[in-house]
């Protein structure tokens, strides 16, 4: 049994160098961060002897740090921010970028198509705090656009950046604005996929363009927008940390509406120093991520076999 | 031929009318895409004294070059960072492809016996993970990374899907009897894998390559968790330190001088819009390149074993 275990090892050894430093790279940076969460579970306290002595020598306190959690605002507050954007992202993300797919699909000249895809595409190339100083082009208070703009028209300035109730539009418009390009080449190239001579039967049965579209081309998309929504829906619980933490530069007056649950982890690490609490809000997310990547996936594989994650 | 086919393709088309509203609609986004970039180009030369009377403006009164001028001038800082982001991008990038690449060779082989046991392993990092703080001790305490190269290397260096996106290469364009073929000529596993497969492989490589660069260039993500020494800060961090120091400045600045000075000696609003400009000029002139790529990594990455 050994033997044939020895054996198998050295059969297989350089198969076996070859994953050895993906291997403990995962272990390091996946694994071990696993195993981490039990601080969730602990009042952690910070010990000079090094890593396992902080572990070990930290309290249990059983649930503590999530009853905080839960009992504070803020669970609900990240909670409802991280689905609700995530939620309209989606939604409006995949209208638009099916429209836009379609719109590029059908322009009569492919050149410019291909200039406007190549436009289009710029945004997703750049990092958030390039994006960040972007908005602030146009948000500033002092010297920004819109209220160039505003005080065109005679009205008062804004100041863009401690004023809530704008946030969630300027939050969803920025996001728009970064991923419809990406998105719509997705969807772009299904179209491109679609066997032409569908298109030909339904010309010659009197169809114009748009009944083409409309029973040709969503129709056959619509494997495809299904699979790429349920798999948006599996990673609702996680937001893009650059888009909410860059965007709106961290302002305190704004966190109502511009914390999610990966901005509050951050947060609870670096400035408050809340580690126990933030390693729970974690976990949470983790855990409700993982529940509802499975079951995303698992209604993937009803629809579509091979579109499915796992 | 040429006419016939065209004739044809008319048919196709949409009315005239519709086609210029579907041109409208995309060039107007694709413009507002990429109008942003130009504007800030445009604040970057503009006169700083214009700018503090007018507000950024796309038809300044003045042009000047004095920003690039400062930059380049008091540009130490700058040219660190320049340093810092090509040396963690080419060092990354070339770290990520040699364990992304042999880590999904191996798990692409169907002679491997433990490839179901690894592949498993890496895949489960993509549907849990330990979250940021645990990761964060790791990184600090047990590993030691903290104000190191590496705290900016390496949790970036391995990714379960390029894992995924090249299995799937390799078992879709490196045929089983290529190989069989090699061993029959009596070539070990490693030099199977150099000379046979990896030539076979660019264009899947060159995909993760391209992927990872991007990754790396515009990473800022782990400078602020895990440098605070100031000469190791990347660019696209370094133009995030100036705006959190000015508005700290800003907010504390009611009558002290000490602050005035500071805030005299920090770069000017051109200034900075000059560092981001120079900071994705790179990218800028890469990225039609990097856009192939892109699309084709999209497309590899949806089909499966």
């Amino acid at each position: 049994m050994i033997g044939g275990f020895i054996r198998n090892i050295i059969k297989d050894k350089v198969m076996l160098l070859m994953v050895l430093p993906g291997a403990l790279w995962f272990l390091f940076f996946s694994y071990l961060p696993m195993m981490g969460t039990v601080i969730a579970f602990k009042e952690y306290r910070y010990s000079r002897e090094g890593f396992w002595a902080s572990i070990w020598g930290s309290k249990w306190v059983g649930w503590d740090n999530f009853k905080f959690l839960f009992t504070t605002n803020d669970a609900y507050i990240i909670t409802r921010n991280t689905l609700l954007y995530n939620a309209v992202f989606i939604l409006l993300g995949l209208v638009l970028s099916v429209v836009m797919a379609v719109v590029l699909a059908e322009i009569a000249n492919k050149k410019l198509a291909k200039v406007y895809q190549t436009g289009m595409f710029l945004p997703y190339f750049l990092s958030w705090v390039v994006v960040g100083y972007f908005a602030f082009s146009f948000l500033s208070s002092e010297s920004g656009v819109l209220n160039q703009i505003l005080s065109y028209f005679g009205a008062e300035p804004v100041n863009w950046y401690s004023e809530k109730k704008y946030w969630p539009v300027i939050l969803v418009l920025v996001y728009l604005w970064k991923a419809l390009g990406y998105n719509s080449v997705v969807y772009l190239a299904a179209i491109m996929g679609i066997d032409k001579s569908l298109y030909e039967a339904a010309m010659i049965d009197g169809a114009g363009k748009f009944q083409q579209i409309k029973n040709i081309t969503l129709p056959l998309l619509s494997p495809i927008i299904t699979i790429m929504t349920l798999l948006a829906i599996g990673k609702i619980f996680y937001a893009d940390f650059g888009l909410f933490y860059q965007v709106p530069r961290n302002s305190g007056t704004l966190y109502s509406v511009t914390n999610v649950i990966d901005t509050y982890v951050y947060q609870g690490l670096k400035s408050t120093g809340e580690i126990g609490m933030s390693t729970a809000a974690g976990l949470y997310q983790s855990v409700v991520g993982f529940v509802l990547v499975i079951t995303s996936n698992y209604i993937v594989r009803k629809f579509n076999k091979d579109s499915a994650l796992f | 031929m040429s006419t016939l086919v065209k004739k044809q393709r008319d048919f196709h088309k949409l009315s005239k009318t519709w086609n210029v509203l579907f041109n409208l609609f995309a060039g107007i986004f694709a413009f507002l895409c990429v109008f942003p970039f130009i504007f800030v180009v445009i604040i970057s030369f503009t006169d700083e004294g214009v700018l503090a009377r007018d507000g950024y403006s796309l038809f300044p009164a003045k042009w000047s070059l004095s920003a690039y001028r400062y930059v380049f001038e008091s540009g130490d800082m700058l040219l660190r960072s320049y340093g810092v982001t090509i040396l963690v991008t080419l060092l990354g990038t070339l770290l990520s492809l040699l364990f992304i690449s042999f880590y999904a060779y191996a798990i692409s082989r169907k002679s491997f016996r433990y490839r179901n046991f690894f592949a498993f392993f890496a895949f489960f990092t993509m549907l849990f993970n330990g979250g940021l703080v645990p990761t964060y001790i790791i990184v600090t305490q047990f590993l030691g990374l903290k104000d190191t190269i590496w705290a900016l290397v390496m949790p970036l260096a391995v990714n379960a899907f390029y894992i995924m996106i090249l299995r799937t290469f390799y078992s879709t364009s490196v045929p089983d009897a290529l190989i069989e073929s090699g061993k029959i000529d009596g070539a070990g596993e490693f030099r199977i894998f150099l000379t046979l497969v990896l030539p076979l492989s660019l264009p899947g490589l060159a995909t993760i390559a391209l992927f990872s660069t991007l990754g790396y260039w515009n990473d800022w993500f782990n400078a602020l968790l895990y440098i605070d020494d100031p000469n190791l800060v990347p660019l696209q961090s370094m133009l995030m330190r100036i705006e959190t120091s000015m508005q700290f400045i800003m907010q504390n600045s009611t009558n002290s001088s000490l602050s005035l000075e500071a805030l005299r000696s920090m770069p000017q609003d051109t200034s900075r819009m000059a560092m981001v400009v120079l900071a994705t000029g790179p990218i800028i002139f890469a990225y039609p390149f990097f856009q192939r790529y892109f699309i084709q990594g999209l497309t590899v990455g949806a089909v499966k074993e």
